[in-house]
């Protein structure tokens, strides 16, 4: 009997590859890995653990709220900071409740709120993902203001808001007297989607507003939906939430209907 | 009625039943949101050793939630099997766990006893036991089901193979469908989550998947997750249906948030049943459930969420289900918050589940932004594996691309047949065999050049 070991002739390549590697070009599902044995090869278990490290990021990345008021402002919006009742991450994970409603701190500071009331507040929420807010929530401000300019719109200042559920947005757009209001927050991060931003809309806005009277557009970003088409299919439902006012189940986004070449039109400003 | 105990140098009092069972959950942060859950780590204790202390009888004289109000109830009290119920009826939840663990509850008593257990009197001695007790017993228990093979048998473990697409693109699931299969995957079912509820796009799914079923001859059934009602109404125009789907839940209130009943699931499972597409059987229905459901559709009546989950079981039982599945990690972690949580709630569903005699598999997964990784899913897939898990989910590398979340892999299965021995579904098991995919012993075989069902790959998608 020879003993493979002694004699150095333990085969080169202790890894399987699946013969069917072209097929991983038409789905993004992780298929056709090779295998080490039963198990994964190492690069997999590499790639699938970085991927995993960076959702992990995504949802526990302290959120950077006062570069986000300075880059916002930037832009040109008014901005105030405000915080939910979730005091830390973790009682922010346990308890959804609290992300829904504003602090003391915060209810006291907009409770003293006198300005005139505002077509659309718009909120920008960390969520579950502070990585995608840092990443999406300038560009895509940016695309939605020329929207702002063109309907005429008048904005509350932007509402920087920390430890944020959708739902916040309730009682921010209640106290600012808002027909509507916008959340920018970021979604709960996919393996390999750690940056996706999510956009809720909700007409008159006030505490207890359930999910169903909201219309969102989920998905933002570089891989996903674009900037510039998110604002356009945003400003189209908010068009549509203040004529019609409502929001949720009974308006359907038809803004497809008027993509040219399957763009956006650029918005129409002066 | 009030339950009274003293422990250490406490008196503890628990309002009724429900509050007892609440109070005597082993700890996870779906009761605490409800407000539900013990003080105390003593006083979780203490309710147990007074929850040991109540007669199983109990349970089908002080209802959890109310028999006027929900038809789960109603149907758990007016369906109960007095005659397989006797044996336990002179039983306390403490006598029943000590009998389950014991060598007289063996598969065929446990089998017999099976249509005598509520899902309360399940979770009640679930509260009191270990994961090994969970593990042993479910072992002994023996659910068998089938359509085109046969699920459940001793040593045996079936996979879900699960193709999800973002887009449901034709070519990227029949892609995932080839990689699965030659894994050696999909004996459970074929079974894809649709990211769109069009009938038309779903009827295109299901043509997509049993023409690889029948080009193949693939002893299994596939299966599109779309809403009972859709599934209805597809079978109406003429689509192959083999198993009807739906999320069901532990109380009424929460099926109707689901947008279901028990007539609506009446209804697909006769529509299901009148194709008559099963070769070796007529179990039709593939149902999935998972902890947390009620709360998040705040319709718990203040039952601790796992009573209400083993409620869900009671739902599908009439149903003759070919399978069905706690989707353990899925919810997030303010319902179940760690590692630690999703394996105990794993352990403890797929016990519940097999006492009743409904055919547990269990999605072994997790969400981002849980305090749990692969890690702890290799701990639960194992320990689901020792306790005979009917199936679990076949996903690519864990990865599912469309629902954003992390369960099983095509691996995990190769790697618990392994470690345990466990074979695939024996029909399944034979045309492996002849499509050269597996050798002999179940491992699979190292592919050379072009598959026929690579062969035809460009076709299947077309």
């Amino acid at each position: 009997m020879s003993d493979p070991v002694a004699d150095g002739d333990l085969p080169a390549d202790f890894v399987i590859e699946d013969a069917w590697r072209r097929l991983a070009g038409v789905t993004p599902a992780r298929i056709a890995l090779g295998r080490a044995g039963t198990g994964l090869p190492t690069r997999e278990v590499l790639r699938f653990a970085l991927a995993h490290a960076q959702a992990r990021d995504a949802v526990h990345m302290p959120f950077d709220s006062a570069r986000m008021a300075g880059e916002i402002a930037a832009l040109g919006f008014e901005t105030i900071e405000v915080s939910s009742a979730a005091p830390a991450r973790d009682a922010y994970l346990r308890r959804p409740d609290l992300g829904r409603r504003l602090s003391d701190e915060s209810r006291a500071l907009l409770g003293t709120w006198t300005g005139e009331p505002v077509d659309v507040a718009i909120v920008v929420a960390d969520g579950l993902s502070s990585t995608a807010i840092h990443a999406q929530a300038v560009p895509f401000l940016a695309a939605f203001k020329a929207r702002i300019a063109e309907a005429g719109w008048s904005v509350g200042p932007v509402c920087i808001a920390n430890q944020a559920r959708v739902a916040l947005g309730d009682e921010v757009g209640e106290r600012m007297k808002a027909s509507a209001c916008v959340v920018l927050i970021g979604e709960r991060p996919g393996l390999s989607s750690p940056d996706s931003l999510g956009l809720y809309l909700t007409f008159a806005p006030r505490a207890g507003r359930s999910d169903a009277e909201r219309n969102c557009i989920s998905n933002v970003r570089g891989e996903g939906l674009s900037h510039a088409h998110a604002a356009f299919k945003l400003a189209w439902l908010l068009k549509q939430a203040l004529a019609r006012r409502l929001t949720g189940v009974h308006l359907k986004d038809e803004s497809d209907l008027l993509l040219v070449g399957g763009k956006p039109p650029p918005a129409q400003i002066g | 009625m009030a339950y009274r105990i003293v422990a250490g140098s406490q008196t503890y009092a628990f309002a009724d039943l429900k509050d007892l069972m609440a109070k005597a959950t082993p700890p996870r942060s779906g009761d605490m949101l409800a407000g539900i859950a013990a003080a105390s780590a003593e006083e979780n204790v203490a309710a147990r050793m007074c929850l040991a202390d109540v007669p199983l009888a109990a349970f089908l004289n002080e209802a959890l939630v109310p028999y006027e109000e929900d038809e789960v109830t109603r149907l758990i009290i007016d369906s109960h099997d007095a005659q397989a119920f006797r044996p336990l009826s002179h039983m306390t939840v403490g006598d029943f766990r000590d009998f389950l663990l014991s060598g007289a509850a063996t598969s065929a008593v446990l089998a017999s006893i099976a249509p005598g257990v509520t899902p309360e009197m399940a979770a009640a001695v679930s509260k009191l036991m270990r994961n090994q007790d969970l593990i042993v017993v479910a072992k002994k228990c023996r659910v068998v089901t089938k359509f085109r093979n046969t699920i459940g048998l001793p040593g045996t473990m079936a996979v879900r193979l699960q193709p999800n697409h973002p887009t449901d693109d034709p070519a990227g699931v029949t892609a995932s469908i080839l990689d699965g299969l030659l894994y050696g995957c999909g004996d459970a079912v074929i079974g894809i989550n649709p990211a769109s509820d069009s009938v038309p796009v779903l009827s295109e799914l299901l043509k997509l998947i049993d023409g690889i079923i029948q080009r193949f001859d693939i002893p299994t059934q596939a299966c599109v997750l779309t809403h009972v009602t859709t599934s209805t109404e597809v079978i109406g125009r003429g689509v192959p249906v083999d198993l009807v789907f739906q999320s069901v839940a532990g109380t009424q209130a929460a099926n109707a948030s689901f947008g279901i009943d028990l007539a609506v699931l009446k209804e697909g499972h006769e529509a299901a049943l009148s194709l008559n597409r099963g070769t070796l059987g007529d179990n039709v229905m593939y149902f999935e459930t998972g902890q947390g459901s009620a709360l998040s559709a705040n319709a718990h009546h203040g039952v601790d969420q796992q009573t209400l989950e083993a409620r869900a079981y009671a739902v599908c039982r009439p149903f003759k289900p070919l399978l069905v599945n706690t989707v353990v990690g899925f919810i997030g972690p303010e319902y179940l918050y760690d590692g630690k949580q999703i394996i105990r709630a794993g352990l403890e569903d797929h016990f519940c589940g097999k006492l009743m005699g409904v055919p547990l598999g269990c999605d072994v997964c997790y969400t981002n932004h849980a305090e749990a990784d692969q890690d702890d899913m290799d701990t639960l897939m194992t320990l689901l594996g020792a306790a005979g898990v009917t199936y679990i989910m076949g996903i690519p590398g864990s990865d599912d691309v469309m629902l954003n979340y992390q369960s099983t892999s095509f691996h995990d299965q190769l790697y618990l047949r392994e470690v345990l021995g466990l074979k695939r579904a024996p029909e399944f098991e034979a045309w492996l065999q002849r499509m050269g995919i597996t050798e002999p012993d179940g491992s699979l075989r190292k592919q050379h050049g072009m598959h026929p069902l690579l062969a035809a790959a460009p076709e299947l998608a077309a």
